[in-house]
């Protein structure tokens, strides 16, 4: 449900590209994640869904029309970001914060309505923060603050999610959670686009991979096909071996000392 | 505390008003205020709280509230608890417009507070564009300094014209930097009230967008609201209720910064609720200032300015250390 085609972004004042025409989708049923070094774009691309940044090629469509097109109301009713870092500049209860993204279901003058609260409600459960609901968002720690943004998108009720690391400050068991939850979400029928750093959990919980370097798309496909020991050592710049998950068996990245460097696959 | 929130503010405010219209430099009791607002009674103590104290507690309450709601916008825009329209010049802007207005031989109050909101206006584009200048339009800090930029420069033109108005403009101006409600009267209270009302009433129109925009600029996109659109609005709406509250009262500092901060919490946060109770709570500042400047050294009046800053600095120090 959403098709970037050949996206270029500069910003004003600089020189390189930060996206040099990128292609890429992300469709419902699946969790399609976006992974790549720092710098290497995947902020930006977050931000061009937004329009907040200045797109100098290509295209952005949402369900076929373009991004442009879209009112900013309606396109937030079929789509939610989570951007990478947000602070509260004032407290509010979690349940109210979460309650804020109803604003694009309501016109100004609107009370809540029962599915408001409803909405609300089971966000706040899917999201693991309802017994938080009443907490105040300065006094939730790292993780919780977390989990109720991502709260606060899904109650959102969009068809479209986009998280932008979502699992930063989070914990092994709230982590696991969260991709559990975004693997969910796909399977009754969202379209997830993540972006984040935790390879292996990507490679766990992933359909589909794509993988940025300086703004161009490296490899996209299945995690099989990204999840390749000589292209990730080329973008990461440091040695790394593919194994597999003892667990799962899905494919996992154990990066290696820096002074034995190995070729990989040998 | 918040059951408790909006019967305390309306009887606190009640009560100030009524205070407002008994106490002076000739206090006036109780029953005589009934007589003279109910009975219309053409007494001595009628006509003073008539046409004297009813007109300067009911620009008390306009001003007080325009200044502490204009604050409480300006805060969630800026996403900063210590924002507010004396820092970020656009204060200044308007004493320097309303100033420069009196000096050339304008009189009429309307075209004074026009000249006065024109004055805020420029101060805005000046901090904004200061900003600009600065490549950090976002920063608060930034823009924090560039309004105490725009300020400093703001009082030199002011200084400037004065030195060749006549004596009257002098006293006038004089007026405008220290802040009174000394000559407050009902045509005062006519022309404020529809620059300030109406903007009041905008602002809590567009609470819930406050609400979103304090998220940041991201996670308002994200929800559908263009930051840059929407905080313009709310920036020019705050700017013209600070600007008429100039106009009409003067400098009058602190309010604006103080008041959104006392009633934030116990009003939940949302922007809605925070407004509302600011403007509630602003007016009861303001009469209670209004209060102390007219009798503390009567039957002189020390300067409303003055007695605001007095409560606002030490508040202020506070703040610093225990910010929200």
């Amino acid at each position: 449900m959403i098709d970037v085609r050949d996206l270029a972004v500069t910003y004003p004042g600089t020189a390189h590209r930060a996206l040099a025409g990128i292609t890429l989708s992300a469709r419902r049923g699946e969790v399609t994640a976006v992974v790549g070094p720092n710098g290497s774009g995947k902020s930006t691309l977050v931000r061009a869904l937004l329009g907040r940044v200045p797109v100098q090629a290509g295209s952005i469509s949402i369900d076929a029309k373009p991004l442009a097109e879209w009112k900013p109301l309606e396109r937030a009713r079929r789509l939610a970001v989570i951007p990478q870092r947000e602070e509260s500049a004032f407290s509010l209860t979690v349940r109210e914060y979460v309650g804020l993204s109803r604003y694009v279901h309501r016109s100004s003058w609107m009370g809540e309505r029962p599915e408001d609260r409803t909405a609300v409600q089971a966000a706040l459960q899917a999201a693991g923060v309802a017994e938080l609901a009443d907490r105040r968002t300065d006094a939730v720690s790292g993780g919780e603050w977390q989990r109720a943004r991502i709260a606060r998108a899904l109650a959102q009720a969009t068809d479209a999610l986009v998280l932008d690391e979502p699992t930063t400050f989070l914990d092994i068991a709230h982590e696991m959670a969260v991709f559990e939850l975004l693997h969910d979400l796909a399977l009754g029928g969202k379209a997830i686009l993540l972006v984040s750093h935790q390879l292996n959990l990507v490679a766990r919980f992933a359909h589909r991979m794509v993988l940025l370097h300086e703004g161009h798309v490296i490899a996209s496909g299945s995690v099989g096909d990204v999840m390749q020991a000589a292209v990730l050592e080329r973008v990461y710049a440091w040695p790394v071996v593919i194994t597999r998950d003892p667990a799962v068996g899905a494919p996992t990245l154990v990066p290696l000392r820096s002074g034995r460097v190995r070729s990989p696959g040998k | 505390m918040q059951r408790y929130i909006w019967p305390t503010l309306i009887a606190a405010l009640a009560a100030l008003a009524v205070a407002g219209l008994m106490f002076g430099s000739v206090p006036v009791s109780l029953a005589s205020v009934w007589r003279a607002l109910v009975e219309g009674d053409a007494s001595t103590d009628g006509v003073i709280v008539r046409l004297i104290r009813a007109p300067r507690v009911v620009l008390a309450i306009l001003v007080g509230a325009g200044l502490a709601m204009s604050g409480t916008a300006l805060q969630g825009v800026l996403r900063n608890a210590l924002a507010d329209p004396y820092l970020l010049g656009v204060s200044g802007g308007a004493a320097v417009g309303a100033v420069l207005a009196v000096a050339l031989g304008v009189l009429a109050p309307p075209l004074i507070a026009l000249a006065g909101f024109a004055g805020a206006i420029g101060a805005v584009a000046a901090v904004l564009a200061v900003a600009r200048l600065a490549r950090a339009a976002a920063d608060v800090r930034v823009l924090v300094l560039a309004g105490l930029l725009v300020g400093a420069f703001a009082n030199a033109l002011v200084m400037v014209t004065l030195v060749t108005a006549p004596a009257d403009a002098v006293r006038g101006a004089l007026w405008w930097m220290m802040g009174s409600l000394g000559s407050a009267s009902w045509r005062d209270v006519w022309w404020t009230a529809p620059l300030i009302l109406p903007a009041a009433g905008l602002l809590i129109h567009w609470g819930r967008q406050i609400d979103v925009l304090a998220l940041g600029d991201d996670a308002a996109a994200s929800l559908g609201v263009n930051a840059d659109r929407a905080a313009r609005r709310i920036f020019l709406a705050a700017s013209l209720l600070a600007a008429a509250t100039v106009v009409a009262a003067g400098l009058v500092g602190f309010v604006g910064l103080i008041v959104p901060n006392l009633v934030r919490r116990p009003a939940g946060g949302r922007h809605r609720p925070t407004l509302a109770a600011a403007g509630l709570a602003g007016a009861t500042l303001l009469l209670i200032a209004d209060l102390v400047a007219r009798t503390i050294r009567a039957p002189l009046e020390i300067p409303l300015g003055a007695v605001t800053a007095l409560m606002g600095v030490p508040f202020f120090f506070a703040r610093m250390r225990s910010p929200t």
